[in-house]
């Protein structure tokens, strides 16, 4: 039987690819290994239920196909099977939603002792800012926006005088400290994704979004954008760098503060100004 | 089983309503072109459908060359890349799937399945495909207009939608805002007809539960596509005006091309709700029209009744209601509340539950069945094997955790085409070759029909099923080309030259199909009335394919449900619904 044949060779070929394929995710770089945990519970219960249907299927067509003289069952329902069935289903549904939720539960919730780095995206690149010694970012709002000031710090708060702003580079991370990730956006919807990472949230103008993860291997990251933002979508992108804490540090040092930037910039444009650059 | 013994008078009411004299086309212009009659509104719901599903085809074709091979094709750019994307998924969720399911497969059937001459309101049937005409044609303006079409995704959502970095910012988002107004303008005329013919006008003995699935899905589906597509009216009003007037229902304070904006004070999320409010009940809106139909197929050919009909039943409405109390999971990193995860996540995993009875009632029915591998039947089980595929894909981001991850990657394009693509298409395609005879009088050709569903299915299959590895890997989805990322391989690049190759093969065995709709219109065999010997009304009618008003001097009467296959005792493998018990005989069971 031929089609039955076939059936049973996509059941078999479809699980023989998941083994065997060269593709799958890439190394992990986060604490989030509880997700790609979820994630092997569901492909192990929804594997068992695609194979066992699809063998099913090729065998009622291999066993009841047409022929000559046969007749089929006459059996409109049969409530035992039925109730079981959705009682075995909900069972497999339970399974893989309890984990999840218990990750999602962890995903939401920020230790208390994370740093916070904040992320922007804008058409189509993006800026990051670090708390300064004070460990706390400033207020930032989009009127402010100049090309003095490209992230939109508020210059009368004190906590922003000291934030580290990095625009066109790379952000750095330092290994095993946890980071909550503070989204922002400009103009249109972007998000923060690197693939190691596993977390990503979208980035959406006039909010502030989150997530946050905990570094556990060194590396260089792609950074790319998630979220459909125009033209240049697909050339938005960045390097993560996890590295250290003493590398971390040492880069940290050679990074402008806004109030260093914005000094240099007053400085700039008074020269300007004047004539005599 | 139980055996029940037959009370014909109990069973079937006397009529309250005397039969209604029809509307009579008097010129060639009011029978075949401004038609009042359902059956010719169906055909012109179907054939422009496929007219602008094909423009939806070819865009694929557009999309997968560059993606298969990036850098090949100079007349494909990235803006135009965005064109394709969006355009290709409109017109196949909106302008081809609900159309032909509800438009096309809802206007042919439902009056001949419930034994009506035509729809309740005639004349607002007709507007209804105007209409439609209208948005489609407004919806495919857009192609010559300067700017080209959006390229803001099918989401279309703002801000990006309708600010300068998005290809179509000028003239193409405001025609497919107004073509969406349209739409939903001209579908609200067909589907109130469609639920009030299935309430009011059903013949004598046909209860509700008698209708064939067909009939239940179609009829859910209206009724949700009826409270869903509001919201995406109101969304695309409030985005029309902001692009317009300068409202901000959806922008906040904003830097456009790094000028502040007029802008301010709105929220982006908020066009989410709304469109998700309509974007998941749209999802089974085009599927449980396939799941009706599918039932029906799977009973037919395989000569048995459906398993479980009165659990197929309720699951179709479970399904409807729950549809919409899940639509945020299509927002799980959108940054709204995050504790609404929770909620969500629950909702739509429990929806798998009744999803899941109606997988294993399918293959039930073909358990001890007589399966007759026909063209329909190797449709349905395709059907069978990419729904099962994309709804077990949907468990994984449907959990929100899990969804984190693999959104907006390729994992999500490789899902919702298996699941809302194919499999649907699956039964679109399955349905014509079953219904064919019924609207044409002659049967299509079967060779050829074989040969279009081992291409169609094993190519979309081969298409889609890697394509959940390379989203798995983290590809993201909208990518006019991968560039440089030390995360994919070189082999991923080869994937996508695979499935480009593919999906060029697979476009190519539809017009082997095309061919065979025109080819037997005129040389295939004659069918006669009822070649699938199938129970349901629409195949007992006195002509096919069916005269104006269906049933020539009497309505039928009905006097058993839709599945009365190869009952023990009786002399066929079928009893059409219309026939009557022998007198004082003891038979059939009267669910």
């Amino acid at each position: 039987m031929a089609v039955a044949l076939i059936l049973l060779l996509i059941a078999i070929g479809s699980v023989l690819f998941h083994l065997f394929s060269p593709w799958w995710w890439t190394p992990i770089a986060t604490n989030w290994g509880y997700i790609d945990d979820t994630i092997n519970i569901t492909f192990w219960i929804t594997g068992f239920v695609f194979t066992a249907v699809i063998l099913f299927m090729a065998y009622c067509v291999f066993r009841f196909h047409h022929k000559e003289g046969r007749q089929a069952a006459y059996n409109p329902e049969n409530k035992k099977l039925e109730w079981w069935l959705s009682v075995g289903t909900g069972v497999g549904v339970a399974a893989m939603l309890a984990p999840g939720l218990v990750v999602w539960h962890q995903f939401v919730t920020v230790p208390a002792d994370a740093t916070e780095v904040e992320i922007m995206g804008q058409q189509w690149q993006w800026s990051f800012r670090l708390p300064g010694k004070d460990g706390r970012l400033g207020t930032s709002d989009v009127r402010n926006i100049s090309p003095e000031n490209p992230m939109g710090l508020n210059r009368d708060d004190p906590h922003g005088q000291d934030d580290v702003v990095i625009e066109n580079g790379d952000l750095h991370l330092p290994i095993g400290k946890p980071v909550k990730v503070l989204l922002r956006s400009v103009d249109v919807l972007h998000d923060f994704y690197v693939p190691e990472f596993r977390a990503k949230m979208d980035m959406v103008p006039g909010m502030v979004t989150y997530f946050w993860i905990r570094p556990i291997r060194t590396g260089t990251f792609d950074v790319l954008c998630a979220e459909l933002c125009g033209a240049a979508h697909y050339q938005m992108r960045a390097k993560v760098i996890v590295e250290a804490e003493s590398d971390y540090h040492a880069w940290l040092e050679q990074q402008k503060t806004f109030a260093g930037l914005s000094g240099r910039n007053a400085v700039v444009r008074a020269k300007y100004n004047s004539g005599d650059d | 089983m139980v055996d029940v013994p037959y009370d014909r008078i109990a069973d079937i009411p006397p009529a309250e309503v005397p039969d209604v004299e029809l509307y009579h086309p008097r010129s060639w212009w009011t029978r075949y072109v401004f038609s009042q009659d359902a059956k010719v509104i169906a055909i012109q719901y179907s054939l422009t459908a496929s007219a602008i599903g094909l423009v939806a085809l070819v865009l694929s074709w557009l999309m997968r060359l560059q993606l298969g091979f990036p850098g090949t094709f100079s007349f494909i750019d990235a803006n135009q890349y965005l064109q394709f994307i969006t355009m290709h998924g409109m017109i196949m969720v909106i302008y081809l799937l609900t159309a032909l399911f509800l438009g096309g497969f809802g206007n042919y059937l439902i009056p001949l399945m419930v034994g009506a001459r035509d729809m309740v309101f005639p004349y607002v049937n007709m507007l209804s495909y105007w209409v439609y005409l209208l948005a489609v044609l407004v919806l495919a303006s857009a192609f010559f207009v300067p700017g080209g079409p959006t390229g803001a995704g099918w989401t279309l959502y703002p801000p990006q939608a309708i600010l300068s970095g998005t290809p179509g910012q000028d003239w193409g988002i405001v025609l497919m805002l107004s073509s969406l107004i349209l739409f939903i303008i001209g579908f609200t005329m067909g589907g109130l007809n469609y639920v009030v013919t299935v309430l009011q006008a059903r013949t004598r003995g046909m209860t509700l539960m008698r209708l064939p699935l067909t009939v239940w899905g179609i009829f859910t589906a209206t009724v949700m596509a009826l409270l869903a597509f509001p919201a995406l009216f109101v969304g695309s009003v409030m985005l029309l005006l902001d692009r317009l007037l300068g409202t901000s229902f959806f922008m906040p304070t904003l830097v456009e091309m790094g000028q502040l904006s007029k802008y301010g004070g709105g929220s982006p999320l908020l066009f989410q709700h709304l469109f998700w409010f309509f974007g998941h009940p749209e999802v089974y809106i085009v599927a449980l029209p396939a799941f009706g139909i599918v039932s029906d197929l799977i009973s037919t050919h395989a000569r048995k009744n459906i398993f479980g009909y009165r659990m197929m039943v309720w699951a179709i409405v479970a399904i409807g209601a729950l549809s919409f109390v899940v639509w945020a999971h299509h927002m799980y990193v959108s940054g709204m509340y995050p504790y609404f995860g929770f909620f969500f996540a629950t909702t739509t995993l429990i929806i798998a539950i009744p999803t899941a009875i109606k997988v294993y009632n399918w293959v039930l029915t073909l358990w001890h069945g007589d399966i007759h591998l026909t063209v329909p039947m190797l449709f349905a089980l395709g059907f069978i094997i990419t729904f099962v595929n994309g709804g077990l894909t949907g468990l994984f981001l449907g959990n929100v955790v899990v969804d984190v991850p693999l959104s907006d990657t390729m994992f999500v394009v490789a899902h919702f085409h298996m699941v809302m693509g194919v499999a649907p298409i699956m039964v679109v395609l399955g349905a014509i070759y079953h219904w064919y005879p019924k609207v044409t009088g002659r049967m299509l050709n079967d060779v050829l029909g074989k040969f279009h569903f081992w291409v169609t299915f094993l190519g979309a299959y081969l298409i889609f099923f890697p394509m959940h590895y390379l989203g798995l890997l983290g590809v993201p989805r909208r990518y006019f080309e991968l560039g440089d990322a030390a995360f994919i391989p070189p082999s991923a690049h080869s994937l996508n030259a695979f499935i480009t190759v593919v999906a060029l093969t697979v476009g190519f065995a539809q017009m082997v199909f095309l061919f065979n709709l025109v080819w037997s219109l005129f040389e295939g065999e004659p069918s006669g009335g009822n070649p699938w010997r199938a129970t349901t009304l629409e195949w007992q009618t006195p002509e096919t394919p069916p005269g104006h008003g269906n049933w020539g001097k009497q309505l039928p009467i009905v006097y058993r449900w839709a599945y009365d296959y190869s009952v023990p005792g009786a002399a066929q493998d079928f009893i059409p619904q219309n026939q009557p018990p022998p007198t004082g005989a003891v038979q059939g069971v009267a669910p």
